[in-house]
C-alpha cells in the first residue's frame, strides 16, 4: 500500500452524454497536506470530487484514497473519508445536536459515546447556543460549520471540501477556514475545491488547477503566482485608442493584449517582474494614447484562466 | 456487519420519528385527509347510495378507508425521498460506510411506526360513525397487522418514485395521481355494480384485495357484496390475494429501491 499519497488518482476519465467531465485526470495529494483544486465552473471539479469520495464509478482510470481502490474498495474508503458537498445536506428539520448525533451514529460512535462525541463537536465549532434549534433557523456560515463538525466527527484521514466557502460572507469564510487549517494541523489530509484564489492561497500546500476536465498546472501558490506574473490594464479615454494602447501594451508584457471594447479597457499578463507601473504609463503617454485608468496588479482567477489555458473561463 | 445493519437501520428509522415529532403540523394534516374523506363519501354520496340487502354505506367506507390510509405510504415516502434527494442527503448518507438497504428500510419502519399510532384516532372516528368489530381480536389485530404491511409496502415503492422523480415538486404532482388509485378501487364503491371492464380493472386492483381483507378480517365485510357473483379471484381471495400483492411488490421495489439510492447523485 503506497502510504506517500493520500489521494491519488490516474487518467480519470467521467462522461455525462455528451459532456466529457473529465478527461484524465491525474492527481497526487501527499499525506498531511492541503491541496487546492482550483477552477472555473464546469471544470470538472464537483465531478472530481464524487468519483474520489465513491459517490460516482469512473468510466476509465484509477484512483486510491488512503491506499485503498475508489471502485473496488469502496467501502473501506468511506470508512476513514469526511465529505462536505457544495450545498450542505443536513437534515433541515432535526436540530445540530439531533444531526450531529445521527452523523455520530451512522459512523459507528454509538450511544453515550456518539452523544458525547456530538456535544463535544458543539462546542469546537461554536454552535452550542443554537444546538437545539432546527437547521432551517440557521445562517449559511453555521449550516457549513455543522455540515464540516459533521464531517469531523470520526476525525477522518482525508477530508473533501467541494467550495466549502462558497456564498459565505467574510466572517463566516473565515471561521471555516480556520476550521479546515485546524484539521490540517491535527494532520487530516485536505482535498477542497475552490473558485478563488485567495481561498486556495490561504489554506493549500499545492494548487492543481483544473480544466476542461484534466490538471492544466500544479505548483504551490507560490510557483502558480510567479508563473503567471502580473496583470496590466489600462483603460483608455475612446474606442479609437484601443489599439494604440494594445500596441504598446504588447511588446511591453510580452503577452498577447486582451481587449474589453464595453470597458475600453486592454490588459495583459505581465510575466517580467521588473516591469512597473510607471514605466507603462511613460510608454503609452509617449505613443500619445489617452490613459484614464491604468494598474499593474495579481491576476484575477479569470485572468490566469486566460492566460493559462487559452479559454474564456466558464463562469 | 449485520449487527452494524440493524443499529444503521434503527439510527435512519429514528431520524424520521424525531422528524415527526418536530412537524406535529404535518401529522394533524395527514390525519385529517382520511376523516375528510369519510365525511365527503360517508355523509354526501352516503345519503344517495344505497348498498344492496340494505347494508350501511359509512359502515362500508370505514375499512376502505383505513386502507387508503395505509396505501399513504406511497406518497410520504416519495415525499421524503425526493426532498432528500434534492436536497443532497441521500448523497451525504451514501458518503458514509453505512448500509446501503438501511436508508429504506429504516424510512419504511418509522413511517409503519407512525402509521401504527395513526391507526387509532382512525378506529375511534370509525366507532363514532357506527362502525364496529365484529371480529374476534385475533382477526382485528391481522387486519391491523394487514394494513401495516400495505404501509410497509408502498414506502417502499414510494422510496423508490421519489428517488427517480429527483424533486418535491414532480413528487407533489404524482402524489395527486394516486387519488386516482383511490378511486379505481372498491374503498368508496362496490365493484360489482360496475360495467365489465372497469369492474376487472377495480377487481385487480392492489388497494382493492387490501380494502377487501380489511373488511373481511374486521368481521364487516358485506356478504355478496364484494365477492358478488363473477368476482374476481382477489376479491374471493382476499386475505391470500394482500399478501401476495405484498410479497410481490416488495420483491420487485426493495432491490429496484437500494440499487437506485446506491446510485443515486444529487442534481
Amino acid at each position: 500500500m503506497d502510504t506517500t499519497y493520500a489521494v491519488l488518482s490516474e487518467r480519470i476519465e467521467k462522461r455525462f452524454g455528451d459532456i466529457h467531465a473529465l478527461r484524465g485526470l491525474d492527481l497526487a495529494v501527499p499525506r498531511g497536506t492541503v491541496c487546492g483544486v482550483l477552477g472555473p465552473n464546469g471544470a470538472g471539479k464537483t465531478t472530481a470530487v464524487r468519483v474520489l469520495t465513491t459517490l460516482l464509478e469512473p468510466d476509465a482510470g484509477h484512483a486510491r484514497v488512503a491506499g485503498r481502490d475508489v471502485v473496488r474498495e469502496a467501502a473501506e474508503v468511506r470508512r476513514v473519508i469526511g465529505v462536505t458537498g457544495q450545498r450542505t445536506s443536513l437534515d433541515e428539520d432535526l436540530s445540530g445536536r439531533e444531526n450531529l448525533r445521527l452523523f455520530a451514529a451512522l459512523r459507528r460512535l454509538r450511544g453515550g459515546a456518539g452523544r458525547a462525541r456530538a456535544d463535544e463537536a458543539l462546542g469546537e465549532f461554536g454552535l452550542e447556543d443554537a444546538a437545539d434549534r432546527p437547521v432551517r433557523t440557521y445562517s449559511g456560515g453555521m449550516r457549513r460549520r455543522l455540515d464540516l463538525a459533521a464531517c469531523l466527527l470520526a476525525r477522518p484521514e482525508v477530508l473533501f471540501l467541494d467550495e466549502p466557502s462558497t456564498g459565505l460572507d467574510p466572517a463566516a469564510r473565515g471561521r471555516v477556514w480556520e476550521t479546515i487549517r485546524k484539521a490540517a494541523a491535527e494532520g487530516t489530509t485536505v482535498l477542497l475545491t475552490t473558485q478563488y484564489l485567495e481561498e486556495a492561497d490561504q489554506l493549500a500546500d499545492d494548487i492543481v488547477l483544473i480544466d476542461h476536465g484534466r490538471a492544466a498546472h500544479t505548483g504551490t501558490p507560490a510557483e502558480l503566482k510567479a508563473r503567471i506574473g502580473s496583470y496590466a490594464e489600462v483603460v483608455v479615454a475612446d474606442r479609437a485608442a484601443l489599439a494604440g494602447a494594445a500596441v504598446v501594451l504588447g511588446p511591453l508584457t510580452g503577452a498577447e493584449p486582451v481587449l474589453d471594447e464595453s470597458r475600453l479597457a486592454v490588459g495583459a499578463v505581465a510575466a517580467d517582474p521588473a516591469l512597473t507601473l510607471p514605466r507603462i504609463v511613460r510608454e503609452l503617454d509617449a505613443a500619445g494614447v489617452p490613459v484614464v485608468d491604468a494598474a499593474l496588479r495579481p491576476p484575477t482567477l479569470d485572468e490566469v484562466f486566460l492566460a493559462l489555458t487559452d479559454r474564456e473561463p466558464a463562469v | 456487519m449485520s449487527t452494524d445493519f440493524l443499529l444503521d437501520s434503527r439510527a435512519m428509522a429514528g431520524r424520521q420519528l424525531r422528524r415527526a415529532r418536530r412537524n406535529p403540523g404535518l401529522i394533524a394534516v395527514t390525519q385529517a385527509m382520511p376523516l375528510m374523506l369519510l365525511l365527503f363519501f360517508g355523509y354526501v354520496f352516503g345519503s344517495t347510495v344505497a348498498l344492496p340487502g340494505g347494508a350501511d354505506y359509512r359502515t362500508y367506507i370505514v375499512p376502505g378507508l383505513f386502507a387508503v390510509t395505509a396505501a399513504g405510504g406511497l406518497v410520504t415516502g416519495m415525499l421524503t425521498a425526493a426532498a432528500d434527494s434534492r436536497r443532497g442527503v441521500l448523497e451525504r448518507l451514501r458518503s458514509l460506510p453505512m448500509s446501503r438497504t438501511a436508508v429504506p428500510l429504516g424510512q419504511a419502519c418509522a413511517d409503519v411506526l407512525l402509521t401504527a399510532v395513526g391507526l387509532v384516532p382512525l378506529l375511534a372516528v370509525g366507532y363514532a360513525v357506527g362502525w364496529r368489530i365484529e371480529a374476534g381480536a385475533a382477526f382485528a389485530l391481522a387486519a391491523a397487522g394487514l394494513l401495516l404491511l400495505l404501509r410497509f409496502t408502498t414506502a417502499w415503492i414510494g422510496f423508490h418514485l421519489g428517488m427517480a422523480v429527483g424533486s418535491e415538486e414532480a413528487a407533489g404532482q404524482l402524489a395527486s395521481t394516486t387519488f386516482v388509485l383511490q378511486l379505481l378501487s372498491n374503498a368508496y364503491v362496490p365493484a360489482a355494480g360496475l360495467p365489465g371492464w372497469l369492474r376487472t380493472v377495480v377487481e385487480w386492483n392492489p388497494l382493492s384485495a387490501y380494502t377487501t381483507a380489511t373488511r373481511e378480517l374486521f368481521g364487516s365485510a358485506v356478504p355478496g357484496l364484494d365477492d358478488a357473483a363473477g368476482a374476481a379471484w382477489p376479491m374471493t381471495h382476499p386475505v391470500a390475494a394482500s399478501l401476495l400483492w405484498s410479497a410481490v411488490l416488495l420483491a420487485v421495489f426493495v432491490p429496484l429501491a437500494v440499487r437506485r439510492y446506491a446510485r443515486t447523485t444529487a442534481r
